[in-house]
């Protein structure tokens, strides 16, 4: 099945080429192969490809990546613009059942 | 089957002393779980350690454990679906074995045990409050602090003689691989993101193809999702189509059952129809829907439904009440479907934040606004027919 793809140039993800030591951590943890390996150092091939999970930047052991990391998730959206629970979706982060406990990733 | 319900009473399960040594101050909850960990009901038995008995499984699953996870994908008792955190044995490890780490949402922990039959390993399962290893990653529990008090109040140091982990590869938004072997000396790899993959990744000595790394998202895995979308979406329904048949029997031109029997009958089944579109059909069909955007699909399946229903309908477009309503339901029906498919985005595989922030911006307002007008166009064809 051809890979599925979301919005064109929307992702906040940054690279910087002179921390990057080419350890090619990011390119286990990311879900969506957004990086290849360049000889020496990690590009970013599929940039429409991340969905901002954040394992790359969190992984990276000398912080050669940025990204807003978050759910891409509307109902968390619309939780968290009507003031419920935060920004999460995938049930309740204190343990409460009455929270939003939407199909969501879970 | 083990006696292990005679062993509990004598076993000290290993209790970390202070908060500080845990990491993540939660020692009420470790006490809470570990006192519970040997009598659950799934257990196949104990396993003697050095440090005393450990709750033991089999890769079997029983129809309880399928049972379970029926009623947890249709959203009943969903929060609850739990194990108790710490280590288990799956079959007869030893201070070789490897070590998995997991979740303790019970679905994604049968789920790791099922992948692997006739394997003697070892699972950590972390405390994520009952929430699967994506989401626990996302929201942090699923993290290196959880990770580093878990590995020290289960004293695994002691239990298995090598210092390696291995880690769903999609709990890595949570876990700092490198600050994890810094404050516990156990390195982390990342295995693969489907359960499925392990053996085959344990078999080529903890290495994944390019393929175990990519998370697609193929219909069996969108299908799945269906149920819990279509309760959330239902209930709303229970409350909306009461009011549909209460307005169109006061409202219409002939007596309450008669106009109730019309316009409330079908207007019940054409938002039954948006739901069934956006929920079921925009799932099933993601990949083949047009446009990028999950509104802009669920939006064309939701034509797609208006047209048939019309033409079931069969209104009289040559009459202004029924080019009226038509307007109605050409406004309400593919609303309702793009809604809940852009709802969609948080269960599929694929969708950032930025991306989805940027399609609300303009669609919510767009839906809101159709789903608005195009009831008080229903009334209002109600009203001058």
């Amino acid at each position: 099945m051809k890979n599925l793809v979301y919005l064109k140039d929307v992702v906040t993800l940054q690279l910087d080429d002179n921390k990057c030591t080419g350890c090619g951590m990011c390119l286990d943890v990311c879900p969506h192969a957004v990086f290849k390996m360049n000889s020496k150092h990690v590009v970013i091939q599929n940039r429409d490809a991340c969905m901002e999970c954040g394992a790359c930047s969190r992984n990276c052991p000398v912080d050669a990546i940025s990204v807003q990391s978050g759910v891409g998730c509307a109902a968390a959206v619309i939780n968290s613009m009507l003031g419920r629970d935060g920004e999460f979706c995938c049930g309740p982060d204190t343990g409460s059942k009455t929270a939003n406990n939407k199909g969501c990733c879970c | 089957m083990d006696n292990y319900s005679d062993s509990k009473n004598k076993f000290e399960f290993p209790m970390i002393q202070d908060k500080s040594d845990c990491g993540c101050g939660n020692t009420e909850k470790h006490i809470r779980n570990t006192v519970s960990a040997l009598n659950q009901s799934f257990l196949s038995g104990s396993i003697l350690t050095s440090v005393g008995h450990l709750p033991q499984v089999s890769s079997a699953l029983s129809w309880q454990d399928h049972w379970g996870t029926i009623k947890a994908r249709f959203g009943v008792f969903r929060m609850d679906y739990s194990v108790a955190p710490g280590l288990y044995a799956l079959g007869n490890p030893d201070d070789n074995s490897s070590v998995l780490v997991t979740a303790n949402y019970k679905m994604s922990f049968d789920r790791l045990r099922k992948a692997l039959p006739g394997r003697d390993v070892w699972i950590l399962v972390l405390d994520t409050d009952g929430i699967n290893v994506w989401c626990a990653a996302g929201k942090g529990t699923f993290g290196t602090e959880e990770l580093v008090g878990r590995i020290k109040s289960s004293v695994l140091a002691s239990i298995v003689k090598h210092r390696k982990l291995i880690l769903p590869q999609l709990c890595a938004p949570g876990v700092a691989a490198h600050i994890v072997a810094k404050l516990s000396g156990f390195k982390v790899q990342y295995g693969p993101i489907r359960a499925e993959d392990l053996s085959a990744y344990l078999d080529a000595g903890s290495k994944a193809t390019e393929q175990m790394r990519i998370m697609s998202f193929p219909l069996k895995e969108r299908a799945v999702l269906i149920p819990i979308e279509l309760m959330e979406a239902l209930k709303a329904f229970l409350i909306i189509a009461p009011v549909l048949l209460v307005l169109s029997g006061i409202m219409g031109p002939a007596g309450f059952w008669a106009n109730a029997g019309s316009y409330g009958l079908f207007a019940v089944l054409a938002i039954l129809c948006a739901i069934v579109s956006g929920a079921v059909f925009s799932t099933l069909l993601l990949p083949y829907l047009p446009g990028r955007a999950f509104s802009i699909k669920g939006f064309f399946i939701g034509i797609v439904t208006f047209l048939i229903l019309l033409y079931l309908r069969d209104i009289n477009l040559q009459a202004w009440p029924g080019r009226i309503e038509t307007l109605a339901w050409l406004l309400i029906i593919p609303a309702i479907s793009a809604f809940l498919t852009m709802n969609f985005t948080g269960a599929s595989t694929y969708t950032s934040l930025s991306g989805v922030k940027k399609e609300m911006r303009w669609a919510l307002p767009l839906q809101i606004a159709a789903i608005a007008i195009g009831i008080i166009t229903w009334i209002g064809a109600i009203l001058i027919s």
